[in-house]
């Protein structure tokens, strides 16, 4: 997690680093903004005013045209140049911008008067002169520029205390600063000890350094202006003041030493506030404000709303995430609200949203893919104050005292300068109470989540043994988590009371540390009250407090508070609806050109009891651009009842042609019917055809029983019509049929995939090479159950390459031969058709010439010549032609006949002029 | 060709076979009993429960984790991984959500189809005929399914197992803090569900290579090394930005859950970069297969 560094500290840092790039005196600069942004217009020049000079930076951007202006303080410790991106960016903004190194910081002569209305609330009267001077300014008046003022911190309150003493300023937006730097400093007449002693400290290092900041960084000795020389009012300051003024110094030292402020010091603390300018302060005024701040606590940004809201003026209050404890950066949010504010107030501009009237930015969880903690907005279109709804929690716990240890040490913890409270709202935190130094009183765990914005109160009872009857007690509320040990301090922030005359018992109402903060269901709530604290001051006289809860804690609730979702990049929406789109795309829209089949046919009813029609089917082999056929043209019909033989070599096309039947892959052109519908992947009528081609597909884990009831339970059809039993039977595997499937033979498999497509006895069975790995009684018997099945009136295809098979069992051939069909019809007509004869010459083989010539005969299609015969196919001749054709070459014949053999004509059929 | 034509009245011509829908093939109960027996489901559903106990005994070897307690409050996953049953379910959770459960929502998803293909009982599916789109469909949801029970199983074997060893106590946070064991279990279930959806991704990227592919080993292998360049990828953070649209830069988002204030945020982006690829490969899925040629 990334700590922001105090304010006082970074200022610094940055003090010493930017000095370098100053030069004393007025010089004209023009930053050239990298790469878009118009180029800021930069002028420095050094200001006399009474008993100091003032260092500032005048910046602009853009074309001429008179602006507003807009002034922007420094925080504490640091310098003009601490805000000078800020200027740069309200500058590219449209605002005339100035800034200025406070009296006593930077380059600026003077001494720090803790913005003294005397001198740094007058300086910054002279800058809007100045301002009201320049061209580029607009004016509401002559000598009155139209001129907001921000800044943070000690800036901050300049802010405030400009409006209040200047009726020039027109808008404020003053961040993280002090309404009452008294109450800031010594809350309840305790004193903030450790960040006094920072303040303090911090504005006296200045002039503790060897040669002051004008040696340092300005080495010019032709430099006029030794802008560093200190040249406060009075004697030179005492060793340790540094650059502040010497009542100021003289004042911490006496409340430092005593542990304990006096009138005088509040006194002086109060005139310098803006609190003394309360009732004068009219203009619209952004208040921002840290919740992670203990110097500067939400109760100051309340007491400015309520003072410049009862004056009228509009008021709207942020509590950022941040403060002077540091905690999670919200700069780039809180300038971009500055912003707007000035848009508004300063150009008039209405269509500017200024956002809520109260906003706080609330702490969701960490983000582990960045580590940072996220925040959430919640807004309200009115301020609820501090003090909103009270929900009392009821405490219990009895009357308990406890010590103030003598010298007040060891100090319990609780906020640290620079460490920021942001811990708490994840459950964490070094809160620390020491034993008999504090009283405890709990509440039950909570039944709903609580969500706490603002100040808790509470009515206690308290008795001391100091002499004086006074205790100094530290309040606070703690997160205690469900198993009662786990306990989380809200912001690290804790409430210090000073009570005096209590030695009989004193009754005090508390008002707790204003937080926003949500306690979670089954959590509890814990006030404690400690004697010590790190922070601030305690007496150092040993004493015994004793303390009672009075009432209930009276939780505020603002629940007009509403908390805005996370907010998230547009993508996280964007992105799923376009991949939602895409994959819509992808789904419905065809591809062009790209083969596949067009949308199915209207089914052919005249086709109906045509159980297959194959017509100009043609399949490619790989691309379009191939020209080598697997299929080609091939054009067939099988008619019910037959058992079709689908012969043809290994290659011939036989297995292409049924998965293109089956529907597994899409014809190139061509069309396949199925009792008159188009096979389509997937189409229904396919569930009207059983197939079984290239080898069984089996689940191997399952057995073979379960197989194929699995199988016909994916088809989706009733049990009943599956004739399980039926088709198990001409498995004929037994008990094998419950072993695992991966135990099968080769034979095994085939019988149990044939019986598969055979499950619900389909009009049309497709077999290929059925008989492969079966035995000769098993092949026998397949061929019986064909005939059988085709004898039902349904259609059997069986494809192979053995010719004996097809020949034995098939009613109809059709020969394929590399992607072609070579002949289709009945097997009789094939096989004996009287176009093949089989010719026995007399006298042994016949010559090449003489078999050349019968060739040449007209009538004669083609003649093979085998050892002992001549296969000749007819082409128009009749055998009585041939007959007396062959007598009359002079080939002597023993015997002429019809060619029988399925496999001498399947070699005449495929041997042709093909 | 020879053959007379006939006329269509020979038979009665009816589109499908009578009791045949299209929307009743391949139901997932079906799908489902025919993944459920094989062996790779048993072994990852084996490895998965038995996880827990293998990390128990880590623990006990190892002299077991500290009671979550380390410096500043804060403590780290494994640190309180004894701390009680929630806490050691969260650890289970959070060791293996890099890597151990990619491999099953992989192994279903990319095994599905492909392993069909290897089988050839894919083009008897097809041609019994299961539309090919129903066959993706019901192969998914089952895949994905099974993918759940596996993601589910080992977080709740190791709060079971974790609550009999360690005892039943609220949850300990990695930002500090605790969690009530009651309010421990819904983030822990919250949890559980954005791992499945940000390992829809993988699903997504297996079941699409599992189309395309007839060998089940390259599916399944292909997504899980995808997977592994995605997180590779993701430790470059050179770039920055891009590393948003990874998937991989989301799993462990779920960890935002595991806080006083629950993040949403990283888990949103994690779902919308997960969803939205898972959508486009199911897609590029269900398109490629339509039209392609089973040669399987």
């Amino acid at each position: 997690m990334k700590l922001r560094l105090p304010r006082f500290r970074r200022g610094r840092l940055l003090a010493g680093a930017a000095a370098l790039a100053v030069v004393a005196g007025a010089g004209t600069w023009t930053a050239a903004g990298s790469g878009e942004p118009p180029p800021v217009h930069r002028e420095d020049t050094v200001l006399e005013m009474p008993d100091a000079a003032v260092d500032t930076s005048y910046f602009t951007a853009g074309g001429g045209g008179r602006r507003p202006a807009v002034l922007i303080g420094h925080g504490f410790g640091g310098s003009k140049d601490d805000v000078r991106d800020e200027a740069e960016r309200l500058a590219r903004s449209g605002y005339a911008v100035l800034t200025w190194s406070a009296r006593g910081f930077g380059r600026s002569g003077g001494r720090i008067g803790l913005n003294d209305p005397q001198y740094e609330v007058k300086d910054v009267s002279r800058l809007i002169d100045w301002l009201a001077r320049r061209p580029e300014v607009q004016l509401d008046a002559d000598g009155d520029p139209r001129v907001g003022v921000t800044g943070g911190s000690y800036g901050g309150a300049i802010a405030l205390l400009a409006a209040g003493y200047d009726r020039r300023v027109d808008a404020i937006a003053p961040r993280i600063t002090y309404w009452n730097l008294a109450d800031a400093l010594f809350p309840q007449g305790v004193f903030k000890k450790l960040w006094a002693g920072v303040f303090f400290t911090t504005g006296s290092a200045g002039g503790l350094r060897p040669a002051g900041p004008a040696a340092a960084t300005a080495p010019d000795p032709g430099s006029a202006r030794q802008a560093g020389t200190p040249a406060g009012p009075g004697a030179p300051p005492a060793p340790g003041c540094g650059r502040f003024q010497p009542e100021l110094c003289a004042m911490y030292e006496r409340v430092a030493v005593a542990g304990k402020p006096d009138e005088q010091a509040r006194d002086l603390l109060q005139q310098r506030s803006p609190s003394a300018v309360g009732d004068r302060i009219k203009v619209p005024t952004l208040i921002v404000q840290g919740q992670s701040d203990s110097l500067f606590p939400l109760d100051q940004a309340d007491a400015m709303a309520r003072a410049v809201a009862a004056n009228g003026a509009p008021v709207s209050v942020d509590w950022e995430a941040g403060g002077h404890d540091g905690g999670t950066d919200e700069t780039a949010r809180v300038r971009a609200r500055v912003t707007a504010w000035f848009d508004r107030h300063l150009k008039g501009d209405d269509g500017v949203s200024t956002g809520p009237a109260f906003r706080v930015s609330r702490s969701g969880g960490i983000d582990s893919t960045d580590g940072r903690i996220k925040l959430r907005g919640a807004g309200a279109d009115h301020y609820p104050g501090l003090t909103p709804a009270a929900r009392p929690v009821a405490l219990s716990g009895p009357e308990q005292s406890f010590a103030n240890p003598p010298g007040g040490a060891p100090p319990a913890l609780s906020a640290m300068p620079g460490i920021g409270g942001q811990l708490s709202a994840l459950g964490a935190g070094f809160a620390l109470d020491f034993p008999g130094q504090f009283a405890r009183f709990d509440s039950a765990p909570l039944d709903a989540a609580l969500r706490v914005t603002g100040t808790p109160s509470v009515r206690v009872r308290v008795r001391s043994t100091a002499p004086d009857g006074s205790a100094v007690l530290f309040g606070k509320v703690y997160d205690v988590g469900p198993d009662g040990r786990t306990q989380v301090l809200p912001h690290q922030l804790v409430a210090p009371v000073r009570v005096t005359d209590a030695q009989q018992g004193a009754g005090v109402d508390l008002r707790l540390p204003a937080i926003d903060h949500e306690v979670q269901a089954g959590h509890r709530l814990r006030l404690v009250l400690a004697a010590t604290d790190f922070g601030y001051a305690t007496p150092a006289a040993p004493a015994t407090y004793t303390v009672a809860v009075e009432g209930p804690l009276a939780v505020p609730v603002a629940d007009g508070v509403t908390t805005a979702a996370a907010p998230l990049p547009a993508w996280t929406w964007a992105l799923p609806l376009a991949a939602a789109a895409l994959a819509a795309a992808l789904l419905l829209v065809r591809r062009g050109g790209r083969r596949g089949p067009g949308p199915a046919p209207e089914p052919d009813p005249e086709r109906a009891g045509v159980p297959l029609e194959i017509t100009g089917l043609t399949k490619r082999y790989g691309s379009v651009k191939d020209d080598r056929y697997a299929v080609q043209d091939l054009s067939f019909r099988v008619e019910q009842g037959q058992v079709l033989g689908l012969l043809g070599p290994n290659g011939a096309g036989k297995t292409t042609t049924l998965r293109m039947l089956m529907g597994l892959i899409s014809p190139d052109a061509g069309e396949i019917r199925v009792f008159g519908h188009a096979v389509r992947p997937g189409a229904p009528v396919l569930s009207r055809v059983g197939a079984f081609v290239e080898g069984a597909g089996f689940l191997p884990h399952l057995s073979g029983r379960a197989n194929l009831e699995l199988y016909w339970q994916a088809t989706g059809r009733p049990p009943e019509d599956s004739h399980l039993a039926e088709a198990l039977e001409i498995a004929g595997l037994g008990d094998a049929l419950e072993r695992a499937v991966r135990t099968y033979s080769q034979g095994m498999r085939q019988r149990l995939a044939i019986a598969q497509a055979m499950l619900g006895l389909p009009d049309l069975l497709i077999l290929d090479e059925p008989t492969n790995g079966l035995d000769p009684p098993q092949i026998r018997e397949m061929r019986d159950v064909m005939i059988r099945y085709a004898a039902g009136g349904r259609t059997v295809i069986v494809s192979s390459h053995l010719l004996s098979e097809v020949e034995q069992s098939c009613t109809h051939l059709v020969v394929m031969d590399r992607g072609r069909l070579v002949q289709a019809g009945p097997v009789a007509e094939i096989t004996g058709g009287g176009d093949t004869l089989l010719v026995t010459p007399a006298d042994g083989p016949v010559a090449r010439t003489t078999l050349e010539k019968i060739a040449a005969l007209e009538g004669v299609g083609s003649v093979t010549a085998s050892d002992e015969a001549i296969l000749v196919r007819l082409a128009g001749a009749t055998p009585a032609d041939l007959i007396a054709e062959l007598v009359r070459l002079e080939v002597p014949v023993a015997a002429v006949g019809p060619h029988r053999r399925l496999e001498d004509a399947f070699l005449t059929l495929i041997g042709g002029p093909a | 060709m020879s053959g007379t034509r006939t006329t269509a009245a020979a038979a009665t011509a009816t589109a499908a076979a009578p009791g045949y829908a299209a929307g009743r093939t391949l139901p997932l109960r079906v799908e489902a009993l025919r993944q459920w027996r094989r062996r790779r489901t048993l072994v990852m559903g084996g490895v998965l429960a038995a996880l827990p106990f293998v990390m128990i005994i880590a623990f006990a070897v190892g002299g077991g984790g500290d009671d979550g307690r380390s410096d500043g409050g804060r403590v780290s996953m494994i640190d309180a991984a004894t701390a009680s049953g929630a806490n050691f379910a969260v650890t289970c959770l959070f060791v293996s959500a890099g890597f151990l459960l990619v491999v099953p929502v992989a192994l279903f998803c990319g095994d599905t189809v492909a392993s069909e293909a290897s089988w050839s009982s894919l083009r008897y599916l097809l041609a019994s005929p299961v539309p090919r789109a129903r066959l993706l469909w019901s192969k998914l949801v089952v895949a994905l399914g099974f993918s759940l029970v596996a993601i589910v199983l080992l977080p709740a074997v190791a709060l079971a197992a974790g609550t009999v060893a360690y005892g039943w106590g609220p949850l300990k946070l990695p930002t500090g803090g605790v969690l009530a064991a009651g309010d421990a279990v819904p983030r822990l279930l919250l949890a559980v569900a954005f791992v499945f959806v940000s390992q829809l991704v993988t699903a997504g990227l297996a079941f699409w290579l599992s189309t395309r592919t007839d060998a089940p080993l390259g599916a399944v292998g292909g997504a899980v090394g995808l997977t592994i360049v995605g997180n590779v990828l993701d430790a470059v953070t050179a770039l920055g930005h891009w590393r948003e649209f990874l998937p991989a830069h989301w799993q462990f988002a779920w960890v935002d859950l595991l806080q006083p204030t629950v993040e949403w945020g990283g888990m949103a982006k994690g779902a919308a970069v997960s969803v939205s690829y898972a959508l486009v490969l199911g897609a590029l899925a269900f398109r490629g297969f339509a039209r392609k040629d089973i040669v399987s």
